[in-house]
């Protein structure tokens, strides 16, 4: 049981790097396959509303085996919060916590913050905003880009891919404006 | 929408063969949630500038990729079951710039990018089913317009 324990701690920036990095080879030795997860939201449009759009005319069966990377995905983290802690309240850096409080966020039980993902929000401008609109321009976003933080930022910079470097840059400039003009002025709307 | 269930044809005709990537997806679901990359205060505190942390993650992350690959390329290895590999190359358009851009917005308001939505599904946040409803949507908006967008 020691090595549970081992693994219960909460790890190091440089051990999830060294792991998350090793998924590449994995997927390659496992079968020569690719990291990129944004892929599987276009197999699901593919097999359930292809609705005769060009774009969902492909042999998606032939990537099932992403289907099941992701469905590992969820598991994985089910089995993390259950059994390896991987649900503990976390650090937060005090400049950071700073601003949510004047967001009104101040719960740090979770990695994520119950006051914004919780069902009893979904009918609401909160929900709206961070589960509809921001999952829209998540799958919008990532596959006009032809990618997203695991096949371009990870496999594509891994694989020295420039198109993937102007791709993570412009992910980064997106997630900077968002989070320091965007994000602001929706609490500020929020809470008015 | 009965349609939806040839999703679970290619999970019954070759489970066997594709069950190794659901191992594959376990490891690295875990190592999502303990690197807490899916953790919404992760992420902002990346766009504040106020931790190293998730700079670590990703910088350590890909300089092992990278190593990994050149090791293969340089060896030549071959897949456990003797196949070549080949990793196709990303091609450049606009769509990288313009679509980076949007996803860039959207991974700072949900704190996620697609393989966190779904662990943090798995997490328990059940809501962040709904995000990622819409983020299929959007990729088939995305399908939808395809044409028309400039690339």
């Amino acid at each position: 049981m020691q090595i549970i324990h081992f693994i219960q701690q909460p790890w190091h920036w440089a051990v999830g790097g060294v792991l998350i990095g090793l998924t590449v080879p994995l997927l390659l030795l496992l079968g020569n396959k690719t990291l990129g997860i944004s892929s599987t939201l276009r197999q699901i449009c593919a097999a359930c509303f292809p609705a005769d759009i060009s774009f969902f005319k492909y042999d998606w069966k032939a990537q099932a085996w992403n289907l099941f990377f992701v469905a590992g995905i969820l598991i994985g983290a089910f089995l993390a919060a259950t059994f390896l802690n991987g649900n503990a309240p976390i650090e937060v850096a005090a400049a950071t916590q700073q601003r949510l409080q004047a967001y009104h966020l101040t719960n740090y039980s979770q990695l994520l913050p119950a006051e914004i993902f919780s069902w009893s929000n979904l009918f609401t401008w909160k929900g709206l905003i961070f589960f509809v609109v921001g999952g829209f321009l998540i799958g919008f976003g990532t596959r006009y880009a032809g990618g997203c933080t695991s096949g371009h930022s990870i496999m594509g910079l891994s694989n020295l891919q420039w198109p993937s470097l102007v791709a993570t840059i412009c992910f980064m400039a997106g997630g900077f404006f968002s989070a320091n003009v965007i994000i602001p002025w929706i609490f500020q709307w929020l809470n008015a | 929408m009965a349609q939806c269930l040839r999703v679970i044809q290619p999970i019954n005709t070759n489970f066997m063969k594709n069950i190794k990537y659901l191992i594959a997806g376990i490891f690295f679901g875990i190592v999502l949630v303990k690197a807490q990359v899916i953790s919404w205060f992760r992420i902002q505190e990346m766009f504040q500038l106020t931790s190293f942390h998730m700079y670590g993650v990703i910088g350590v992350g890909v300089i092992t990729g990278m190593i990994s690959i050149q090791v293969i390329k340089r060896f030549g290895i071959k897949t456990f079951d003797g196949q070549p590999i080949t990793i196709p190359p990303k091609k450049f358009d606009k769509g990288q710039i313009f679509g980076g851009l949007i996803f860039g917005i959207g991974w700072a308001i949900t704190g996620a990018c697609p393989g966190p939505l779904f662990a943090q599904i798995g997490l328990g946040f059940t809501v962040v089913l709904i995000t990622l409803l819409s983020a299929i949507g959007g990729t088939w908006v995305y399908g939808l317009w395809e044409k028309k967008l400039p690339h």
